[in-house]
């Protein structure tokens, strides 16, 4: 029983707990249906780029080039559809979207690995150098004119409630992809051998390269991922707001920085847990839902966004010095 | 006499010798101005163009000063940009509320000499908090500073609703615009800090402990140096440097926004990084310095002459910065062997 007291997993999950119980004592709106499933939904796209975010973090790097490898992906991909007619499902804007994105991750993987080089500093270049592409090589224009399958994800739902009111609140089908994607980064962080390499290759890279890890393909695969979560990302996104526009999802990695690190993840590597991160983008979707609940000005978000991950990361440093 | 051996070299000897490439980057520097020279001759080639980037520069300089002392002690400064434009914001409240309209000269002076003093505490108390959470609690410089970014940006737009505060007086905008001579004064500021970086970094104990730093931190704590003291004032010092920044910005746009110049971030660390400043820490001069901002200013003048969008421009710096890490590597390695 200590042993589950003192994961941080179990600390983030009662405050979120007791962040919602306040929350929806104070305003009634917050446990309807309609709020719960809206905040499902924008921790959705959140925490797709988290778990991304999350594998490369505990292998020990940072990837703040995610919001702009995502929006170079689905926007290149929206272009093309829309230049082809397309008309098909939505499998094929996904696949192009995480290969674009996949492949992007793999260029920061290329520099980061090869020539040990900054992960912050090489993904800074590299954001600035996806965005300048994009706008200036494929277009800088808003794509309103998506393929039909997009507006059909936009409007696919997978549970829908019928309020008290009589208003009905339907589940977006975006938290299904999350949940695909949760499965997966679970499996493949706990139960295979290069997911347990992330750790290894995050706590000691000398360690990690003694017992036979390759530390350059694991990152390879840390920061691949990380580009093609945030391709799916892209499209999902899109999707939800029925346009393409480079301006989407700018500051972004921010937030999933903050997720991740609420979610009890160590920022130095080699520590966090797939639970711990979705946690963690919970309690931070309820945290500025609620400011919006409690009229609390949104211009108040980017501090509180710019502060949750300081005083997670000063708590963590707080409780170590206590042990 | 035995101290000759250990006589600083000849500075041509410093160029051609040392380890930061110097005489590659000034060469660089040179071929840069020559290129954009030949292409757009008329207008890049100007005494009105060079004057106007003298105007320019001095910011993204003092900019990457302040961002080359946090990478000399290992870190990096990502909020520079959000304390500028924090502190300037503050400012412009200030003189809208309290600037009298008809004061005497000397008032005006006073009142102005103030204002720059209150910028550039705060400055320093944003650095403090800085310095605080990586020295103290070992939040990581990165995640620390990208935090407080995102915290004073915050900040600034809580307080001026995300609208740009104007209404500087026309005095303080000399600061910005002014010239003595032909020589512009945001220069003449940079040049001033430039030149007690320099001496300070090379020639005071502050400075060689912060190269200590850098190297090895935990070098560092056994030699017996107060590393959090440091750090922390290491820190204090990058903040009041982004607050002269915000001061030469507000007062040259004659406004002061949330927003503003954020494309500096990226610009500083390349202009370090190109400078021959280790991202890692502990090695970096100020000359290096100098020559980078001075190449990158020629590149990004002689690209709006050659009409390039600023989105063009983005990708160039984002490439460049990639590009100049490489060559970095090799010539290591090369040097290695």
């Amino acid at each position: 029983m200590t042993k589950y007291l003192q994961k941080t997993e179990f600390h983030v999950f009662i405050i979120l707990v007791a962040f919602s119980l306040v929350c929806g004592s104070m305003n009634a709106g917050f446990w309807s249906a309609l709020n719960i499933f809206s905040v499902l939904k924008s921790s959705s796209t959140v925490g797709i780029m988290a778990l991304g975010m999350l594998m490369v973090i505990v292998a020990g790097g940072i990837d703040i080039s995610i919001p702009a490898v995502a929006v170079f992906a689905v926007y290149s991909t929206a272009k093309y559809l829309v230049s082809i007619n397309y008309s098909g499902g939505i499998l094929l804007p996904f696949a192009m979207a995480t290969v674009i994105g996949g492949l992007l991750g793999c260029v920061n993987a290329f520099f980061i690995s090869k020539y040990r080089l900054a992960p912050l500093i090489v993904t800074l270049g590299m954001a600035s150098a996806c965005t300048g592409f994009l706008r200036t090589f494929i277009g800088s224009s808003v794509i309103a004119n998506l393929p039909q399958s997009m507006f059909d994800f936009s409007r696919a739902t997978i549970l829908s409630v019928t309020q008290a009111d009589g208003s009905v609140a339907r589940l977006s089908v975006a938290v299904v992809v999350l949940a695909v994607v949760t499965a997966l980064v679970w499996f493949l962080m706990n139960y295979t051998t290069p997911g347990r390499g992330l750790y290894a290759l995050g706590n000691d890279p000398v360690a990690a390269e003694r017992i036979s890890f390759n530390n350059k393909r694991i990152q390879f695969m840390a920061y691949g991922l990380s580009g093609a979560l945030a391709g799916i990302t892209g499209v999902v996104h899109v999707s939800l707001i029925r346009q393409a526009n480079i301006r989407d999802l700018e500051g972004v990695e921010m937030e999933v920085i903050a997720a991740v690190v609420l979610g009890g993840t160590a920022i130095t590597g080699g520590r966090g847990t797939v639970v711990g991160t979705l946690l963690g983008v919970l309690l931070l979707t309820v945290i500025k839902s609620s400011l919006i609940l409690m009229d609390i000005p949104s211009s108040w978000q980017k501090v509180v966004i710019g502060g949750v991950p300081i005083l997670a990361t000063v708590t963590t440093s707080l409780r170590k010095k206590s042990f | 006499m035995e101290n000759t051996k250990h006589m600083a070299p000849s500075l041509t000897s410093r160029l051609f010798h040392s380890e930061d490439n110097l005489f590659q980057l000034a060469a660089i520097t040179i071929l840069t101005f020559a290129l954009m020279s030949a292409l757009s001759f008329d207008t890049f080639f100007t005494l009105r163009n060079i004057t106007s980037m003298s105007f320019l520069f001095p910011e993204l300089g003092i900019f990457a000063v302040g961002m080359a002392i946090a990478m000399l002690t290992g870190g990096i400064d990502l909020s520079v940009v959000g304390v500028a434009n924090l502190a300037s914001i503050l400012c412009g409240f200030m003189f809208i509320r309290f600037f009298p309209a008809d004061a005497s000269a000397t008032t005006i002076v006073l009142f102005i000499a103030a204002m720059v003093v209150m910028v550039l505490l705060i400055g320093m108390i944003c650095g403090c908090l800085n310095g605080f959470l990586i020295a103290v609690f070992k939040v990581p410089p990165m995640l620390a500073t990208l935090g407080t970014m995102q915290l004073f940006t915050g900040i600034s737009i809580v307080i001026t609703n995300g609208q740009a505060v104007v209404g500087f007086p026309e005095q303080y905008s000399a600061i910005g615009n002014g010239s003595i001579g032909p020589v512009a004064i945001p220069l003449l500021i940079f040049l001033a800090i430039l030149t007690v970086f320099s001496i300070a970094a090379k020639r005071t104990t502050f400075g060689i402990d912060l190269y200590l730093i850098g190297t090895n931190i935990k070098a560092a704590v056994f030699a017996g140096l107060r590393v959090k003291k440091l750090l922390i004032f290491a820190y204090m010092l990058v903040g009041a440097l982004a607050g002269i920044a915000g001061i030469i910005i507000s007062s040259r746009t004659n406004a002061a926004k949330a927003d503003y110049s954020s494309s500096y971030i990226l610009q500083s660390v390349l202009v370090v990084v190109l400078g021959g400043v280790r991202p890692t820490g502990g090695k970096g001069t100020a000359l290096g310095v100098l020559l980078a901002v001075l190449a990158l200013q020629f590149l990004s003048s002689g690209f709006n002459m050659l009409r390039f969008s600023n989105f063009a421009k983005e990708f160039v710096w984002g490439a460049f910065l990639l590009a100049i890490m490489v060559i970095n590597y090799y010539t290591n390695e090369r040097r290695k062997t």
